[in-house]
């Protein structure tokens, strides 16, 4: 009633019903991989929430303190504020440790989920046109994610996260000409200075996060302009989204994956301990601890700092050291090859043509290969930064690790990505739908360069685009229409591909015929259109649903089968009709 | 406005598993609070919300799984390409005659200010580094070590020559700058005999103190092999041989660890007689 009278109130003044209506319709499309950038951001809103409550705790000061508090060990210890006050939340505030670790493991889901959302992105070919933009956005999302990681990490000025900040410093300073000056600018001084706290902590709770925000809403704003992509399937087009609607269903649904985002995140945050700072103890320059890992999403940058080997340059006198080429290099072509992804394909592909439709993964070989050896290599460098640890579980030298981690870096993603390349082609080529289906002469066909099949993969493109092609209408298949109906006031559309036993309803009322007819012709460029007479046809029943009205039949018929049965024994005693009462 | 296409009644079994699930989160919720009430307890308070978190995420997802419409819609996509004379329009009302962004002239001189103001604007970020500080060359060259200086302990004591043990690695630093990032050293006793290389900073009868940074990225060599005369890096795993003037032997690390000279005072304490014999800590560009 009062969300009635509020929502009306509201749209008096700023007209919003017609906005809303179309933003409720809005179709979403139903596969798993597209939540993946939803767990990202449900974990951004996590880390917001908890960051704010450690802020109100948090004292990010370089300045000499004396710990005081329940644990023991360090009680009476001169360390930094923002150490003291790091163990104090840990131990003396209620909920201050679980808010704290439920904070640490938010930021590792949410570099994951980043992650996992790209692979997804990258493999499915979203980033093609129209939607490089936010492919650009989205990676300067992973850089920023991944920078405020970091400089989180080291805020509690604990022993373990100086260690890597010096690391960090030490990667910084390795730039050529400017690295020493980048550092004393940021860090007001030499390392470890007084300023080097409070600075991250500008950045990491102001900085950072704002332009998260507003990269986020750019992201997020992009997305409902350009509407979803999705994966080729019966009445998908280029010219539709197929799924289910904002409103009811996926509002409901997100909600749902919010609080089991949140479930997790507080799971963890209760019940697995996450950097334990009292353990390490406060950062001292003289002091160092075995083993030392970093957080997962840093790994990669720790294990190619191990792997690389010791060569430094000299140019005119002035040394390039060994640090510079893992981590700045690698660092800088990383990111550089992930923006220039889109374009580099665009210019090898030739492929100038806005995309809706998405490609499975194995439509495109040599994306499929690149990515997998990107992948491959990064994996082994995350592997690596753990060398240590596996040689002492393996009681092996650790040198012997170094060494063959060294061969595999490079020698693995090679066969890795071959082996994705010659897969995917198989995939391709043949009619096998999975894995398992391939046969050896697939595979044998996949490593000969021509397609066995005349033409192979271009001509497939070829008819593809002719698909795709935006000016051509969809060639008219038997089977498939549109039909109209008026529905009391309104107008409303579905589709139909009998053979395919496909029937998709238009998400939302149209207010004229004329508007229906546009509506549909756009979604369905070439398909027949028929007027069909109200009543409307009922929506089209969802799996489950179908499952439910099955068992409810069988139910129906197994009840009436046993009532009959029943009434006939009871009949039966009597031999004749039941006798009035 | 009007009406939806029909959807099917619940069936009572679903409405009684989402109202189940919310009053777990509700219970999830009270237990929490209830705990936090109770003094606190960190595995109860987060197993607490979970299951509430649980409990909403289940109902919220059976309600849109089983109560509203999954699938079965389509809407129309208008295409990227904008039409074409929406598009001619725009572009002529941009470049219309009295269009700002037609003054070429008027552009470049605008151009012009806002570059210069933002040059301007990049000239306080010289204030991060206070003037009154040392410049990064000078201060990466220099370290709180001089002629003098004494060798403390990491308690702060004043270190003797028999202080140093056998097979142990002693952290030292300098007087009046136990702090500073590049000051931490080590002392260790070697046998002199072991020497494949006399140690650049000499030694005092097999005791010698080198740079405690790692010259790959600036770790404290901490591990000590001592049978080998080995330190190692935890952080990358480069290993220093210090029977060869602390030669880098494996890993990363490319140069040898500084050496500090040092001799004893008339007092019987360990004093630096100079700096490190290169800048301490990883590699930098105008290293010498």
């Amino acid at each position: 009633m009062i969300m009635d009278r509020l929502a009306r109130a509201f749209d008096d003044r700023l007209r919003l019903s017609p906005l809303t209506r179309r933003a409720l319709a809005k179709v979403f499309p139903d596969h798993w991989s597209f939540m993946l950038g939803e767990i990202a951001l449900y974990s951004f809103v996590a880390l917001v929430l908890t960051g704010v409550y450690l802020t109100l705790f948090f004292d990010p000061s370089s300045a000499d303190r004396v710990y005081q508090g329940s644990y023991a060990p360090l009680d009476g210890t001169a360390t930094s504020a923002a150490y003291a006050s790091t163990v104090r939340l840990s131990w003396d505030v209620r909920a201050g440790l679980l808010i704290r670790q439920t904070h640490h493991w938010a930021a590792l889901i949410f570099v994951a989920a980043i992650l996992v959302h790209l692979v997804r992105i990258f493999f499915t070919g979203a980033f093609r046109k129209p939607r490089e933009t936010n492919w650009l956005v989205g990676v300067t999302m992973l850089m920023l994610a991944l920078a405020n990681g970091f400089t989180g990490y080291s805020l509690p000025d604990d022993l373990l996260s100086g260690l890597g900040l010096r690391i960090i410093v030490s990667v910084v300073e390795s730039i050529p000409l400017v690295g020493s000056w980048l550092v004393f600018l940021g860090l007001g001084g030499e390392f470890p200075s007084d300023e080097m706290i409070p600075r991250m902590f500008v950045s990491h709770v102001l900085l950072v996060p704002a332009v998260l925000v507003a990269l986020v809403s750019v992201h997020l704003a992009m997305i409902v302009r350009q509407k979803h992509a999705q994966f080729p399937g019966p009445g998908r087009t280029e010219h539709n989204v197929v799924g289910s609607r904002l409103y009811p269903s996926y509002s409901l649904r997100s909600l749902a994956l919010f609080a089991w985002v949140l479930a997790v995140l507080f799971a963890l945050g209760g019940l697995v301990q996450i950097n334990p700072v009292w353990l390490y103890g406060p950062s001292a320059p003289g002091q160092a601890t075995s083993p030392a890992q970093p957080d997962w999403y840093v790994a990669w940058g720790d294990g190619a700092l191990r792997l690389f080997p010791p060569w430094e340059i000299h140019i005119a006198g002035h040394l390039v050291p060994a640090p510079f080429f893992p981590g700045v290099v690698l660092g800088g072509v990383t990111f550089l090859a992930l923006y220039a992804w889109p374009f580099l394909e665009r210019w090898c592909t030739g492929d100038r043509r806005a995309h809706q439709l998405l490609d499975r993964p194995r439509d495109h070989p040599v994306r499929m290969g690149v990515g997998v050896m990107a992948l491959t290599f990064f994996g082994v460098l995350v592997v690596a930064a753990g060398d240590d640890i596996i040689a002492r579980l393996l009681r092996v030298p650790v040198y012997d690790v170094l060494y063959v981690l060294r061969v595999l870096v490079l020698v693995l993603p090679v066969l890795a990505g071959a082996l994705a390349f010659l897969l995917a082609r198989a995939l391709c080529r043949s009619d096998a739908a999975r894995l398992g289906e391939l046969t050896r002469a697939d595979l044998r066909a996949a490593g000969q360069g021509a397609d066995r099949r005349a033409g192979g993969r271009r001509v497939r493109a070829g008819e593809a685009r002719a698909v795709d092609e935006p000016e051509l209408p969809t060639p008219d298949r038997p089977g498939q229409r549109i039909e109209l109906w008026p529905d009391g006031g309104v107008w409303r559309w579905r589709y139909r591909d009998e053979p395919a036993g496909v029937t998709l309803l238009n998400n939302r009322a149209m207010l004229t015929e004329r508007e229906a007819v546009d509506s549909a012709r756009l979604a369905y460029p070439g398909v027949d259109h028929v007027a069909v007479p109200g009543p409307p046809p009922p929506a089209p029943p969802g799996r489950v649903r179908i499952a439910l009205r099955r068992w409810g039949n069988a139910a129906l018929g197994v009840s009436l089968l046993v009532a009959a049965l029943r009434q006939r024994r009871q009949r039966h005693p009597d031999g004749d009709g039941p006798r009035p009462e | 406005m009007s009406r939806r296409p029909r959807v099917a009644p619940a069936p009572s079994g679903v409405n009684r598993r989402i109202i189940l699930s919310f009053l777990v989160s509700a219970a999830g919720a009270i237990g929490f609070a209830v705990t936090y009430g109770l003094g606190g307890h960190t595995q109860w308070e987060g197993a607490c919300l979970a299951v509430a978190f649980v409990g909403l995420a289940t109902g919220l997802a059976i309600w849109g799984r089983r109560l509203v419409p999954v699938g079965g819609y389509v809407e129309e996509h208008e295409g990227f390409v904008p039409p074409p004379d929406e598009q001619a329009l725009t572009a002529a009302a941009l470049s219309a005659p009295d269009s700002p962004i037609r003054r070429r002239g008027l552009l470049a001189a605008l151009g012009l200010a806002l570059t210069a103001l933002g040059v301007a604007a990049l000239f306080p970020l010289r204030s991060l580094l206070p003037w009154d500080r040392a410049r990064p060359l000078r201060a990466r060259r220099d370290t709180p070590w001089g002629p003098g200086v004494r060798l403390l302990t990491a308690g702060g004591q004043p270190l003797r020559p028999g202080d140093v043990p056998a097979g142990a690695l002693v952290g030292v630093f300098p007087e009046g700058g136990t702090d500073a990032g590049d000051a931490p050293a080590f002392a260790v006793r070697l046998q002199p005999e072991r020497f494949t290389r006399p140690p650049s900073a000499g030694h005092l009868d097999g005791l010698v103190v080198y740079s405690l940074l790692c010259t790959h990225a600036g770790c404290p060599v901490r591990l000590y092999l001592k049978g080998t005369g080995r330190v190692l890096c935890p952080c990358h795993q480069s290993s220093f041989n210090l029977f060869a003037d602390a030669a880098p032997v494996a890993g990363p690390a490319a140069r040898r660890l500084p050496g500090l000279p040092v001799a004893v005072d008339a007092d019987g304490y360990l004093r630096a007689t100079g700096d490190f014999t290169a800048p301490p800590g990883a590699g930098f560009w105008s290293r010498p």
